[in-house]
């Protein structure tokens, strides 16, 4: 069923929070691409493991101990499934993509990539991809090439394409930018870096919110996203990995779980995906992020995104229509994020005055400096849209960038 | 008055607008530069002091209202001030800012500074008020450049820079 005026407000009704009231005003939150808000099934599914289920996992043989186990492994059959893995020992659970992404980085990047090898990221990365596979070219002498983008925001497929070469060893790459909501084009670009041998990473914590994904079509090694960014809880995420690396990479970190076997000589690891999971996970957030995988299948992730796409493009209509305003980011493919910049007003004030109105934008450099040192602005404003948005919340925020500007006139 | 009407008064935005000893001093014989990575914002000051008194003082840089303002009040504000009263208003402006002294009730030489007291209820932006303070005690105690991050941080943890 698609989402529309009729259904919006039932939709909205599952989120406690978006009934809040802050200052004064009813709360309109456009700052989903930091992290999204969460529907009542989910704090219900979370409180129910919490009173009736709770046991560590894998450990005992005892009914808490079974049950936990059972659903944990529930959820991690269910991300499968969002993702289209092939196998659930695929799907390794992780803090979320900055975990995941560091994971790749220790159990691949530190294995197999050394001094003069090559590791192509684009210029759009959020820091998360950047700066782990900036400590790997640190530590082994490796080179980062990075994949440069025009004025709209959209990578230059020819100039990524000429960066490939014998020393290329590593593709790691945003499926959505969240500083300026690109939508890159990973299909081709994974297949042509497969072409040159090449393993491919998609970040994908900006796209898996909103759109189906599939990860044998976009047949990608690895894929990561953040469980909080869709309705989920915080401390969880996951990350896709083609079994055949799995089982050749090295094991993040040490511990409870990830092991077979240990002696004071030697420990033989487990298998996948264990082996990339030491110590107690967040079973708890696990098992949340599973219900919230549920709670968006129930809507249905193409209606998602079919309904954040004509959002955005209401959205980006009237904000550029506004005299003065600059929209940063105008991609032909684009999701969810409206990043811009209002003439004269640095964006925190507009994030301060906005907030007067109960307005939540995020404002700063959205963990992606190299993007705005690319758009030459010290920070931008962006409002990021959610399927429970409305289009009457983009008018407030329309109202709310023309006080700013009547303030600051 | 609501927390940001207070602080995005006349005076704020007449300064935002229109800055107060804005540029460069030739010869000037104390300088720094302040740095909030988190915003962007970034506050370059000259100063010369002479005989331990801060004869002239000016800032270039960008960043935001609050900060712009804060920056161009405090130059008219210490300039013709020995060092150390400079520094006590570093500390009492610190202070306001943060919440730790109330201009009200507590003695302080903060005049007409006692417009920034509403930044205490916004901790998202108490460093954009400091750094230009904060910048003023480097360039008197001669340290190149300081940034409102990690152990200067006034108020640590409420950077808005992660997501
Ligand atoms: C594109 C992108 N990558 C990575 C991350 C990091 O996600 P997390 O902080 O949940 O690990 C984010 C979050 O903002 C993001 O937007």
């Amino acid at each position: 069923m698609s989402i529309n005026s009729s259904n919006i407000g039932k939709i909205r009704a599952d989120f406690p929070i978006l009934g809040l009231q802050v200052s004064g005003k009813p709360l309109v939150y456009l700052d989903n691409a930091a992290s999204s808000q969460m529907p009542q099934q989910v704090i219900d599914r979370i409180v129910r493991y919490q009173k009736e289920e709770h046991s560590n996992i894998h450990r005992a043989v005892h009914y808490l101990s079974e049950l936990a186990t059972k659903e944990f492994e529930a959820a991690r059959v269910k991300v499968q499934h969002f993702l289209n893995a092939k196998e659930s020992r695929e799907i390794i659970f992780t803090r979320g993509t900055t975990e995941a992404i560091n994971l790749v980085m220790h159990g691949y990047g530190r294995a197999f990539i050394g001094k003069g090898d090559e590791i192509v990221l684009s210029a759009m990365e959020h820091h998360a991809n950047i700066v782990p596979w900036q400590m790997l070219a640190q530590e082994k002498g490796a080179v980062l090439r990075v994949i440069p983008m025009n004025d709209a925001g959209e990578l230059l497929i020819e100039e990524f394409e000429a960066l490939f070469n014998e020393k290329t060893k590593f593709l790691a790459l945003s499926h959505v930018s969240n500083a300026l909501g690109t939508v890159n084009p990973v299909k081709q670009m994974t297949a042509f870096a497969h072409r040159h041998g090449v393993p491919v990473l998609l970040d994908g914590a900006q796209a898996a919110p909103h759109q189906p994904i599939d990860v044998q079509d976009l047949d990608c090694d690895f894929y990561a996203f953040s469980g909080h960014k869709l309705c989920g809880p915080t401390g969880i995420g996951a990350l896709y990995g083609r079994a055949q690396l799995l089982e050749k990479m090295q094991p993040f970190q040490g511990g409870g779980d990830m092991i077979l076997s240990v002696t004071f000589e030697k420990t033989t690891y487990n298998v996948i995906p264990s082996k990339f999971e030491a110590g107690t996970p967040p079973i708890m957030a696990a098992i949340g992020l599973g219900a919230a995988i549920d709670y968006l299948n129930g809507i249905g992730i193409a209606n998602i995104d079919a309904y954040v796409k004509e959002l955005l493009n209401y959205a980006t209509e009237r904000v550029s229509a506004m005299p003065g305003v600059r929209i940063i980011g105008t991609a032909k493919h684009k999701a969810a994020v409206l990043s811009f910049e209002i003439n004269g007003v640095h964006p925190h004030d507009v994030g301060t005055i906005l907030n007067e109105d109960g307005i939540a934008i995020r404002t700063g450099h959205h963990c992606a400096q190299p993007v705005m040192q690319r758009f030459h602005v010290p920070a931008t404003a962006r409002a990021s849209f959610a399927f429970y948005n409305t289009k009457e919340e983009i008018d407030k925020l329309v109202k709310g960038i023309k006080k700013v500007q009547e303030m600051f006139s | 008055m609501s927390d940001m009407k207070q602080l995005y008064q006349e005076v704020i935005l007449d300064h935002n607008r229109k800055p107060r000893n804005f540029g460069t001093i030739p010869g000037a014989n104390r300088h720094a530069d302040g740095h909030n990575p988190l915003c962007g914002d970034h506050i370059k000051l000259s100063v010369n002091v002479q005989d331990n008194k801060i004869e002239t003082i000016a800032f270039e840089g960008e960043g935001c209202a609050i900060c712009k303002a804060s920056a161009s009040m405090m130059t008219g504000a210490v300039k013709g001030k020995v060092v150390q009263d400079a520094e006590i208003m570093v500390e009492e402006f610190r202070g306001m800012a943060t919440g730790t002294l109330d201009p009200e009730t507590q003695a302080n030489h903060l005049g007409k500074l006692k417009i920034f007291a509403g930044v205490k209820d916004l901790p998202s932006r108490v460093k954009c008020a400091i750094l230009p303070w904060h910048t003023l005690h480097a360039a008197l105690n001669a340290e190149a450049s300081i940034s409102t991050e990690g152990e200067v941080d006034p108020v640590p943890g409420t950077g808005i820079g992660e997501e």
